[in-house]
Formats: C-alpha cells, structure tokens, sequence
C-alpha cells in the first residue's frame, strides 16, 4: 500500500477514549484497527477540553486528568499497534465493488476496511468562529483560525484576535515577518504562557507592535480582501486597520462529513441497537457518545462497554468462517501472547 | 423556584428550579439549545448566558476560571456568565438570563 492508501480490519472515525480502547476489544480477537482524528493528538475531547482536569468515574481508576486516561488507553492498546492519522477529518465514505468501506480524509488519505466504527464523540474540533457578519466572504483569504506556512503572513499588516496560548505564540512568532502586529483581547490579562505574554508586553512597549483591550464587532473590506476590523473597547467602537485576521478563539465540536455517510441520524445523534451497537446500515457501528439508543448515557464507561460488544459483532465480518471464541485476559495464554504478557 | 431563560430568538421560557442544580443544567434539561460541550466542567465557554442586570451583583463572584473561559466566547459583557458557574438555591429564585449568541 503507498503511503496515502491502506487496508485494514476495522477503521475508527475518532481517537477519544472510546475510540482507543475499541483498539483493544478488536485487538484481542485479532482485528486490527487504523484511527482518524481531527485533531493533532490522541484523547478526544480528554485530551483537548479537559486534560489537567479529574475524571473520578472510570471503574478501579479513583481519579485521573483527561490526558492521564489517553496516556493510559495509549499503553494499554500499544501492543495492538494501532495506525494512527492524525489531524484529518473523515470526508466521505462510500462501499467498495469488493464490499469494502472506503474513507477518504480531507487531506487525501484513504483507508479500506471491512467495518467502520465511528467513535466521534461529539463531533469533529474545529475552529470557533466569532459572530460577524460577512465572515465566510473573508475565510481563507484575510480570514484564518490556524497557521500552516508562517511565510503566508509575509509583509501582512495582521490583527491576531484572543488570549491563549495560540494567540501569544503567533503573535510573537509571527511578529518578524509581518509588516506590522495588533493583538486584539478582551481583557488585559492573558491565559498564555508567561513567559510568551512578557516578550508580546516587550513588543508592545517597543512600540513594535499594538494591543488593543477590545472585543471584535465588524470586519470591513471588499471582495474577501478585509481593510479594517471594527472593535469594541471600553470607550466604544473604533476601527484597526489590517488585511489579515487571525482568530483563536479555541475549539467547538461540528457533526461534518458524517452526516452525509448515508447512515440514520437522529438529532446528529446515530441510533443503535445495544446487542451489537450498530447502525442501520451492517458493517458501519457507532459507539460512545455520538450514538443514541433507549437508557443512554453520555459516559466514557458506557462507550468501553459498547466498545466491546461491537467488537463481537464486528469480528463476524472481519472472520465469517471464524468461531468467535470468548475468553479472559486473566486466563487465557492466547489473549495474553497477544498482549504481550505471556 | 423557578428561572426565566430567554432564547436567542427572544422568547422567554419559565424553568423549574431545583436546588443544587447548575443553572446550565436547568436550561439544558428545558430542551433550549445551549451548546454546554464540555458537560459543565467550566472547559469550554458555551454556556454562555447574559444575567439580567438586576440579578448581576446578586450572584456569586465569578472564579477565576470562569474568567479565564470567557475568553473564549463571543461578545462578552459585564453581565456575561457560564451558566454552568452558576448553582440554583432559594436565593435565585426567580433568577433572569438570556442566551448569547451562539
């Protein structure tokens, strides 16, 4: 397989926990697992929304941190060795001539599997957009929520809008090249790495660069190309000229592309049954918090337990000509060969 | 008890009130459409609600991470809240809030 192109078992739409430990169930019956995940790293929202914060519902772990159950669920599934393909979004899928599944990210990767598992939580990371009207006009022209090539900010006149720590990072890595920075934040305080808020406090007091304490109101230009950015201070409105707004304003979670996979959603929830956690269409499951069915709830140990009963299920299209054969990790030599214990 | 939410197309909506509940919780459970992604963990800042200005100094203070989350809504007043900062008593009995934009 070239490197944008692979076939596997099973491929997972989202690499949360749920999503991760469905790695394991499958792996003990031998059903071997790629992922996809829109974001950058592993842990879903765990990793992204809440890592320092404690999580005490997890059976026999009396309290860990989002980032400390995704470091967990990592080493419990490494001896699976999963595909991971990160930072892509799942965009289409669609059924092979060889009644395969076929995915295809939004960065070109595409991955043929025999069952599909989506595990994607509450939908995918993207971007939040601040309320302006007129905004789609600029997106990706004077418009972006992120950087990929610092040059593209080359000679830019660029307002960097927010508090965290993106917005203190590019302001200041961004600072050398472009013809001239504003930093736009609500208050003057800054959730930011100290250290990146004192040298974005040098630049200010340099005179090299502006910060405006103001919330965005309006963007103003023409054709895409953004002229000015109307802000809100404590003494009003005014205008900041610029060409280029970057915005980092965090993450909010959008259903996407899944939607239009042909499967029944319900209120972008996907109904199950709770035998097999599949959806109305066989081969294709849901499992953890995107799925919907009688009782359910929204808890990282109801997707562990459907993790396991769809992996029962999927192991009968993956080995039709198989036994399924049910057994313990405690006693079981050949669950623990594959764990790696034995 | 009970609350008054109004929603984002300016409709008030009397809730029930009960007693330990986030105030989040009481507008979600109503079926209004309050985003509240992180579940109430103050991670997210999409429960963002506007407190009537009578209310404003009658509530508890905001925490520092509540501050720190606004930082990530849109459109943020004095009067803004996460609603999910706030915890229902006898107190708030009566309590008005509108829905930010979302």
């Amino acid at each position: 397989m070239s490197d944008n192109h692979h076939s596997t078992d099973a491929l997972i739409i989202g690499a949360g926990p749920v999503g991760l430990f469905a790695v394991f169930e499958l792996g003990l019956l031998d059903i071997k697992a790629h992922l996809i995940d829109i974001l950058d790293y592993p842990g879903g929202q765990c990793a992204e929304l809440y890592p320092e914060k404690p999580i005490y519902d997890i059976p026999a772990i009396p309290i860990c941190t989002g980032q400390e159950l995704t470091d967990k669920l990592m080493a419990q599934i490494e001896p699976f060795g999963p595909t991971f393909h990160l930072g892509q979004m799942a965009e289409s899928l669609v059924r092979t001539d060889e009644g395969k599944w076929r995915v295809t990210t939004d960065t070109g990767t595409v991955i043929e599997a025999t069952v599909i598992i989506i595990a994607a939580g509450g939908g995918s990371f993207v971007p939040k957009k601040p309320p302006l009207q007129g905004l789609e006009e600029y997106e990706g022209s004077s418009v972006f929520y992120s950087v990929r090539k610092m040059e593209q900010f080359r000679g830019k006149n660029v307002l960097i809008a927010g508090g965290g720590d993106s917005a203190l990072d590019w302001t200041v890595n961004l600072h050398p090249l472009v013809d001239k920075m504003a930093l736009v934040h609500r208050r003057d305080d800054f959730r930011a790495a100290p250290d990146t808020v004192n040298k974005m406090r040098a630049l200010v007091e340099g005179g090299d660069m502006a910060l405006h304490i103001a919330q965005l109101k309006e963007l103003k230009g023409a054709n895409g190309q953004l002229e000015a950015v109307t802000v809100k201070g404590p003494d009003g409105e005014y205008d900041i000229e610029c060409d280029t707004l970057l915005a980092f304003y965090g993450l909010t979670m959008k259903l996407g592309p899944v939607a239009d996979f042909g499967i029944n959603l319900d209120k972008n929830l996907i109904p199950v049954d709770t035998e097999k956690f599949e959806t109305d269409v066989p081969g294709i499951f849901a499992i953890g918090d995107i799925n919907w069915y009688p009782g359910k709830l929204k808890l990282i140990l109801s997707g562990f337990h459907e993790a396991a009963l769809m992996s029962q299920q999927a192991f009968r299209y993956v080995y039709p000509e198989k036994r399924l054969r049910f057994q313990y990790t405690t006693s079981s030599s050949d669950l623990q060969e594959k764990l790696g214990v034995s | 008890m009970k609350i008054f939410v109004t929603d984002r197309d300016g409709k008030e909506h009397e809730i029930a009130g009960i007693d330990g509940w986030q105030i989040m919780e009481l507008i979600r459970d109503e079926g209004l459409p309050i985003k509240a992604e992180c579940g109430g963990s103050c991670a997210c800042a999409t429960c963002h609600v506007y407190v009537d200005e009578a209310w404003v100094n009658k509530l508890e203070e905001k925490g520092e991470e509540e501050i720190d989350m606004l930082d990530l809504a849109f459109d943020v007043e004095a009067n803004s809240r996460l609603s999910c900062q706030l915890t229902m008593k006898p107190e708030y009995d009566g309590l008005k809030v509108t829905l930010a934009p979302e």
